[in-house]
């Protein structure tokens, strides 16, 4: 397996640290010798890679940005590098990674109890558990607040009722951080697996992510001890912190998967011959995608890095987030796209990395806020508007919660 | 226990080489360097030491200056020392380099030496030998096995259709083979840590050497050339197997005259 030259064109290298170098090296050596030459069958048989989580594990890519219980306090960049390799591998496979350090890791660390810190994050950290983040349901997708799923107090206990959907990880998690509505707000509760009252089952019948684990999970009477809330935790935006950490690393995720059918295309191009025994790589058509590729996935580097460079400084809003997110998972998918017609034939079999990437990015772009949800909270940030929520449908739901409330009260 | 583990850098395995102007160097405009591979599981096998028996792992390199960023490499998948001696080690012949890293290990605490079996690239397989004649301590080499005991170690070497185990005092020098281990990925941690730790950075004369001792002596690159291009292959019709069979025995007695 050749290993990744990588993708710089605009010698955007020499703006990252020696150390965000070493540490992408590092990922980028793993993804070329580990994850490439298992990933098609894994994608294939429609199987998550559990072989590669002790050297994942082992070279700290859980959690990573944690300087606490002995794991490595990296800066966000180098982070957001580890995201890049691993997606540039597969976006199942950096789903997994996302989900475990800024989905679960992240509210454990960050609105958990001591014990509940001491008790989950080092394990998660080695990979002996693994998590999951249940937020979306069957009726509420880009409108989470909606949610039904709902959490009552009865005696020493928080009874859990409700499903949920869509959710990495679901089934194969040891402790899934739940979000539901409580007592007039939405809280954060940690549910082990084999509570009784809960049961995960998997989506069935995936075209994308086939690496990874797609679930539903369903809560009924499911008794789980008052301290399993994550305390901190009181309202919509607790959950939506944790989706800007997520989908920070998206953004720069979506450019490895863009890099790697970028490379792919342009080897291809250049040995596939076709009419008067040259390379379609010489044909203008083909150049004109391949400049279109390199162009915009180079504009993709400065958006993430700067993103990255906020973020250290605490001054990355989700707005930007949304920017980073949206734009680079769009590119990759026209990138995917376009890599597939260049390999004409070839495009479509998993012979070439490409088609995988392409049908994963249709995840991608979905999850963690639609494509058009991000754009229209970069318009909200512009104009001050929330088109996603316009203020007749905000009272109504108001309205339903409200009502929804008062009928789990007199249950 | 204390390992020093030698280790040079070179060009990536799969790199296209291209050679340089004066024709006797390689162009290393662009290129990547690497730990060369043998030399991954010389240093994987002294940290695994170091992690049963404790100790130092002080990983020396004899190199220009690009050769800092192999240390700091092996600084971050767990040796705790490193030894930068500056030079132009490609203007060096094995001797030359031997003396220079014999030099070094010389001030540092040893009782192993670890080499890889060959550098990846120049290929002589001489360096670790040498080394340990200098040093005049024994040496198992090409080493797919190895146990430590106290004052003496034992180690497994392939030989023509056998295994051969051998047992020696220490300190010895130890050339890795492929197999001896797996070596592990640096961890984000190591890499953390490892900018903490200080490269100790000598020149030749900081060992005690002259510049005759070491550069331009008894073998010098008169000329490097590349491969000659290869032709294309040859496609012989498959469609009557014997007449074709009958074509490739005239082909391999005729124009390979392989027979
Ligand atoms: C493989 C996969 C893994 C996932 N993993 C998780 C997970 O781990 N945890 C989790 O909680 N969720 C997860 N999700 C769920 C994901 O976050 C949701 O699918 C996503 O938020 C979109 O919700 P939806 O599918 O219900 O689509 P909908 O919200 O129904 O959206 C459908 C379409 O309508 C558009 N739309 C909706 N509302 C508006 C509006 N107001 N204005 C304009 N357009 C609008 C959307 O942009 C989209 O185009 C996952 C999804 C997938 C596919």
């Amino acid at each position: 397996m050749p290993s990744f030259p990588g993708v710089d064109y605009m010698l955007i290298d020499s703006l990252f640290s020696e150390d965000e170098l070493m540490v992408r090296q590092t990922v980028r050596d793993f993804v070329d010798e580990e994850v490439l030459p298992i990933i098609e069958h894994a994608n294939r048989e429609e199987k998550f890679p559990f072989q590669l989580l002790p050297k994942m594990a082992e070279m700290g890519l859980f959690g990573p940005t944690i300087s606490e219980y002995g794991l490595p306090g990296l800066d966000n960049v180098a982070y957001g590098l580890i995201m890049q390799e691993l997606e540039r591998g597969d976006s199942g496979l950096r789903s997994f990674a996302s989900v475990q350090s800024g989905l679960v890791m992240f509210p454990i660390y960050t609105y958990g109890s001591k014990e509940q810190k001491d008790k989950w994050i080092p394990k998660l950290a080695a990979g002996e558990k693994i998590g999951c983040f249940g937020l979306t349901e069957p009726d509420f997708g880009s409108n989470p607040g909606g949610m039904r799923t709902y959490a009552r107090r009865e005696g020493d206990s928080w009874v859990l009722n409700g499903a949920k959907a869509w959710i990495t990880n679901g089934s194969i998690a040891d402790v899934a951080v739940v979000w539901a509505k409580c007592e007039g707000t939405i809280r954060g509760f940690l549910v082990e697996k084999g509570t009784p009252g809960f049961t995960a089952a998997n989506h069935m019948g995936k075209f994308s992510l086939r690496a990874s684990v797609t679930s539903q999970l369903f809560f009924s009477d499911c008794r789980i001890p008052l301290d399993n809330v994550l305390p901190e935790t009181n309202g919509l935006k607790y959950p939506l912190s944790c989706l800007t950490q997520a989908r920070y690393g998206i953004a720069w995720g979506a450019l490895g998967a863009a890099m790697g059918v970028f490379n792919t295309a342009v080897e291809y191009s250049k040995s596939r011959i076709q009419f008067g025994g040259q390379p379609i790589a010489s044909h203008q058509l083909v150049q004109n995608k391949l400049a279109w590729m390199i162009t915009e996935i180079t504009k993709g580097q400065l958006l993430v890095l700067q993103m990255g460079r906020l973020k250290d400084e605490g001054k990355l809003k989700p707005q930007h987030v949304s920017m980073g997110k949206m734009n680079n998972v769009n590119i990759a998918l026209e990138c995917a796209r376009m890599a597939r017609d260049i390999l004409g034939a070839n495009g479509i079999s998993d012979e070439y990395p490409v088609i995988r990437h392409m049908m994963n990015l249709e995840s991608v772009k979905t999850y963690e806020g639609t494509h058009d949800i991000h754009n229209l909270i970069i318009a909200e940030a512009v104009t001050g508007i929330p088109a996603y929520n316009p203020p007749m449908s905000a009272k109504a739901e108001k309205e339903a919660t409200e009502r929804a409330a008062a009928e789990a009260a007199k249950k | 226990m204390n390992s020093v583990v030698c280790i040079s850098q070179v060009p990536d395995t799969e790199s296209r080489i291209k050679i340089a102007a004066d024709g006797k160097h390689i162009d290393e405009a662009g290129l990547k360097f690497i730990v060369s591979p043998y030399d991954e599981f010389a240093l994987e096998e002294a940290i695994r030491l170091k992690e049963g028996k404790g100790g130092d792992v002080t990983v020396v390199t004899f190199g220009p200056d690009r050769s800092a960023q192999a240390l700091r490499e092996c600084l971050a998948r767990g040796a705790t020392k490193a030894m930068h001696i500056k030079g132009d080690s490609v203007d060096a012949d094995s001797l030359g380099v031997a003396r220079v890293l014999a030099a070094a290990i010389r001030t540092l605490p040893h009782d192993i030496v670890f080499f890889g079996k060959q550098g990846v690239g120049t290929d002589n397989g001489l360096v670790g030998p040498m080394v340990a004649e200098l040093l005049d301590v024994p040496q198992v080499n090409v080493v797919t096995h190895l146990e430590v005991g106290d004052g003496k170690l034992t180690a497994h070497r392939e030989i023509e259709g056998a295994e051969e185990i051998v047992e020696c005092s220490l300190p010895a020098v130890i050339t890795a083979q492929k197999g001896l281990n797996e070596p592990r990925y640096a961890s984000l941690k190591g890499i953390m840590a490892a900018k903490k730790i200080p490269i100790d950075t000598r020149s030749v004369a900081d060992l005690g050497l002259t510049d005759s001792d070491v550069f331009h002596q008894r073998v010098t690159f008169v000329g490097l050339e590349t491969p000659a291009e290869k032709s294309g292959g040859r496609k012989i019709d498959g469609a009557d197997p014997s007449a074709a069979a009958q074509e490739i025995i005239k082909y391999i007695r005729e124009e390979a005259k392989a027979l």
